[in-house]
């Protein structure tokens, strides 16, 4: 008896209400479309950033121009001191990802294995947090950094990131812990781990693939942060690097330097375009792993 | 000093209405391998995560060689265990997953190096050695688990459904194995498992627990041949053993047209079930055996035997019987036959407590049945 | 007899949840609750450095502040707007990446990119693109002949608004596709497959079998994308600082500039207090919908 598998079905059915040219055209249609939906933005500042300014300048739009130029890149590097704020965020950005991981990934395991009274409020509240904006709290952090004297210092970033970050670090692998078999923690306790030998020697290798993916998706949200390094980093040098972008001038108030800014928007997201071309996988299991939770 | 395991009065309750334990007490010897069998939420996992330290009684004893080990962790009780689901640890080798319970109580490298290996030659493992969880099929992670406990010389095996993860062929292979593998071992061995094939060949002594209570204690033949209570009767033996619901008239049991004989020391009921093996059902051939006319409704075919189903004539409510006939009788649906069985063969029951009816005392190690959902102390 | 393991583990989880748990309040709870008390002072660094009590004070102020209330119309007007593109749109690609085809892989991928940007960055390229004298837009209307002149995307209250929400659904859409997709890859393809030999057509399918399933999860992401709109501030900032004349301007963005440039602290605190209120309010409403709709469907 021959198996009919799902692909089978489906078509066989579409032909049958005739439908299978039309999907057969949408399709690749949508496919299309969606592609340079998402590519267009990018795609004009990064041809932007390579025009003279003669070019940019043009009316109509110069789409294929016959000369190229590394000026606005050197501009960048030159009248500002663009390579200290990509190693700001990075910065910022890692060691935030670092600490809501330490901080996340036990309180996770405790979320998921241990039987807490009030787990549920506690994932409430946690899941609840998730929908203040920032906006509504920079004030009050404010006051906290003025009077801590943290201004224009890395941790007055990085503890605020790593709050952020921590309802998602919590969700996912929260999520990650609860499929993991109860059998393995049980055959080490029968060996003879106790609980710190447990979690480092057993739980924590076959956690790293969840960490890692948790990491890249706290990674991104640090990196484009905006609100808090707006207003907590004034020092110029010390400043990220969507805030420096924004925040790029000419030499004189009507000059907008579009050319440098094109390249500062190319430099600042080629970290994450690279994440994502690498680990696209790794991203979508990570965010649907924390959407599905319900 | 002789290797034993005792559980004393063993009960366990998550909440006031929760209790999958309720009262368990018994022996294993060294030498023994004890199955726990039962359905489903009887108990038995519980009881042997208990003896694990994987789960902590409510209230009894865990005693280990005469040493209370109830409250003590896992590690610390000297036991090993084959989980269902073999639980190697998926980042170590082989080699790695053995050791790993001897490196934790520090056994010298030199003497760990030995058992391995005395425990590859045994289960054929040395050509795995290198390889990790991953990249072993089910019966070979299923003998690392094995050998991961073989190798810790423990007090006590315990083995949680080792077998139900392998398809069917694989199962009875294994099974035949671990039969000659423990009956080399020392140490007491507790079996869990629902199904009663690996229970009865395997086992030495047979636990039958339904609803977290113990119903019979004995060796697989004598829960075969002497089920204390209803519920074991039909719990042991495929296919099911047939009970008619029975009036009795004094000191017989009215069964269709026949009347049989209840045995000495019974005091005259209104109403008994009468236990019948099919495998002890058989066409009349005879005028000393008790017989029941009937019509054949169903005939299966088994391979070597058929089970035919017979309506029995009977004034009162409708009976059936199941009867497993060699290929040599043969029968068809819609015949009329008469049925016969040997009286020895007959298995009373009360047909209120369901326990078992007989003139002679109870055995030792038999326990009383227990019907009732609601949790009442044992008297 | 106290079951000691259970008691282990209860003083772990909570020794490994705690660390968190503080982390969370500090960030999370005390500036809400420290803007809740601020806002019954009067407290303005730009006139008067000391804080004075005044009650209800900034409500009542806010009653009456025009532009609160027009910030207020301009964050439900893009909040509503996004969402509901960002879903259709999202839903639309959702579908579309459900079926198994050719490059999948890479669409999916590139999918991902606008929302993994930096929003400020991404805010610069749109300025850009909608420029009134360069802009990508203005030029291929022109060359399409649909206008004579460039039209100023960013110097028109209503059109600077279409040009934030047509960033904002270009940023977020993608990343609605894609958690619409995880919930359309977790119904079993056996129902379709049922539906199919019944003879359904594919429209059929998916209102008897695909909506209904993915409205729970639809729901949620709904909630949290709403709660984001309302709060969005780098994409506007940045894009058109909240112009031309306040059209473009959201309850953040007034948030803002009441504290960061006319340091109106007591004020901006009530802002912050009202908004929050405001967030729980709505967020509470559709929650009671979301159990109630999940009691009468029963989930599967």
């Amino acid at each position: 008896m021959t198996t009919v598998s799902p692909e089978d079905i489906d078509r066989d059915a579409l032909k049958r209400s005739g439908d299978s040219i039309v999907k057969r055209l949408i399709l690749p249609i949508s496919a299309a479309l969606t592609v340079i939906f998402c590519l267009a933005p990018i795609l004009w500042q990064l041809l932007t950033s390579f025009k003279v300014d003669a070019d940019i300048a043009a009316i109509p739009n110069v789409y294929i121009p016959s000369r190229y130029t590394l000026d606005h890149y050197r501009a960048l590097f030159e009248r500002r001191p663009f390579f200290n704020y990509i190693l700001n965020s990075a910065i910022v950005s890692i060691a935030s990802t670092i600490l809501a991981l330490g901080l996340g990934a036990p309180a996770a395991y405790a979320l998921a294995r241990l039987k807490l009274q009030g787990e549920r409020i506690l994932l409430a509240t946690i899941l609840l947090v998730t929908l203040f904006p920032p906006i509504l709290l920079f004030l009050g952090l404010l006051e906290v950094i003025r009077y801590l004297q943290l201004g224009n210092n890395y941790l007055a970033l990085i503890i605020p990131y790593t709050a952020i970050n921590l309802p998602l670090t919590i969700l996912v692998m929260r999520s990650f812990f609860q499929q993991l078999p109860k059998d393995l923690e049980d055959a080490a306790r029968v060996d003879g781990y106790n609980t710190g030998r447990m979690l480092l020697e057993i739980v924590l290798p076959i956690t790293i693939p969840a960490l890692v993916t948790t990491g890249i998706l706290t990674f991104i949200s640090a990196w484009n942060e905006f609100i808090f390094a707006l207003t907590f980093i004034t020092r110029e040098d010390m400043k990220t690097v969507p805030v420096a972008g924004a925040q790029l001038g000419g030499a004189s108030p009507f000059e907008v330097p579009y050319g440098p800014i094109a390249a500062a928007t190319v430099l600042g997201t080629i970290p994450l375009v690279l994440l994502v071309l690498f680990f696209q996988r790794r991203i979508v299991q990570g965010l649907t792993a924390g959407a599905v939770k319900g | 000093m002789d290797k034993q395991l005792e559980l004393v009065d063993l009960r366990k309750a998550y909440t006031p209405q929760i209790i999958p334990v309720k009262d368990v007490s018994l022996t294993v010897k060294q030498g023994e391998f004890l199955t726990l069998l039962g359905p489903s939420g009887c108990g038995k996992s519980t009881i042997l995560r208990m003896i694990a330290g994987l789960e902590q009684p409510t209230s009894g004893k865990i005693l280990i060689d005469g040493r209370d080990v109830s409250r003590l962790s896992p590690g610390d009780r000297n036991i090993a265990m084959v989980f269902q689901s073999y639980a190697l640890y998926p980042h170590m080798t082989v080699r790695e997953n053995i050791a790993s319970g001897l490196k934790l109580r520090k056994t010298p490298p030199g003497e760990i190096q030995q058992r391995i290996h005395e425990v590859a030659d045994f289960l054929g493992l040395h050509e795995l050695m290198n390889r990790k969880p991953g990249q072993l099929s089910g019966g070979q992670r299923q003998r690392v688990a094995v050998a991961r406990t073989l190798v810790r010389r423990p007090d006590v095996f315990l083995l949680d459904e080792p077998l139900s993860n392998l398809d069917a062929l694989l199962r009875e292979h294994v099974r035949a194995e671990l039969k000659q593998l423990f009956q080399s071992q020392n140490a007491p061995v507790v079996y869990v498992t629902h199904d009663q094939t690996e229970a009865m060949t395997l086992s030495t002594k047979v636990a039958l627990l339904n609803n977290g209570f113990l119903q019979q204690l004995d060796t697989p033949e004598g829960i075969y041949g002497n089920p204390a209570n209803q519920f074991v009767a039909g719990f042991i033996g495929s296919p099911q053993m047939n009970f008619l619901r029975v009036l009795c008239d004094g000191k017989s049991a009215i069964v269709g047209n026949s009347l049989i004989p209840l045995p000495h020391g019974v005091t005259a009921p209104t109403e008994v079930v009468l236990g019948i093996r099919p495998e002890h059902v058989h066409l009349a051939n005879s005028e000393n055996e008790p017989t029941i006319h009937g019509q054949v409704f169903l005939v299966e075919n088994l391979g070597m035997h058929n089970l035919v189903s017979v309506q029995v004539d009977s004034v009162h409510e409708p009976m059936k019987l199941r009867a497993l006939m060699g290929m040599g009788e043969r029968v068809s649906s819609g015949s009329s036959v008469k049925l016969a069985f040997a009286i020895e063969s007959i298995h009373w029951f009360d047909a209120t407590t369901g326990d078992r009816l007989s003139g002679a005392p109870a055995k030792a190690g038999v326990a009383k049945a227990r019907y009732e959902l609601s949790d009442s102390p044992s008297p | 007899m106290e079951d000691v393991i259970r008691q282990r583990e209860r003083r772990t989880g909570w020794a490994l949840t705690i660390p968190a748990l503080l982390m969370l309040a500090l960030v999370f709870v005390y500036p809400i609750v420290r803007a809740f008390w601020q806002s019954f002072f009067t407290q303005n660094l730009g006139t008067q450095l000391q804080s004075e009590f005044s009650g209800f004070a900034n409500l009542a102020r806010m009653a009456q502040d025009g532009r609160f209330w027009q910030s207020l119309g301009n964050s439900a007007v893009f909040t509503v707007f996004s969402v509901l593109l960002e879903f259709i749109l999202g839903l639309g690609i959702a579908l579309v990446l459900n079926q198994t085809f050719k490059g999948r892989g890479i669409v999916r991928t590139i999918a991902i990119l606008p929302w993994a940007l930096p929003t400020a960055l991404i805010a610069l390229a749109w300025t850009w693109i909608f420029n009134d004298q360069y802009g990508v837009v203005n030029d291929i209307l022109l060359r399409l002949g649909i206008i004579q002149t460039g039209i100023n995307w960013l110097g028109n209250p209503t059109l600077a608004m279409v040009s934030v929400i047509v960033a904002d659904v270009w940023k977020t859409t993608p990343f609605i596709s894609i958690l619409l997709l995880a919930g359309l890859q977790s119904i079993p393809s056996d129902l379709y497959e049922a539906q199919a030999i019944d003879g359904a057509t594919p429209w059929q399918s998916f209102q008897q079998i695909t909506l209904p399933l993915l409205l729970p999860q639809i729901v949620i992401a709904l909630l949290f994308r709403f709660a984001q709109a309302f709060g969005i501030f780098d994409l506007i900032a940045v894009m058109t600082g909240g112009g031309p004349g306040g059209a473009t301007e959201t309850v953040s963005l007034y948030i803002y500039a009441t504290i960061m440039r006319y340091l109106d602290f007591g004020y901006g605190a009530a802002l912050v207090t009202v908004t929050f209120l405001l967030l729980v309010l709505i967020v509470a409403i559709a929650s009671y919908f979301l159990n109630r709709s999940r009691a009468t469907s029963g989930g599967v």
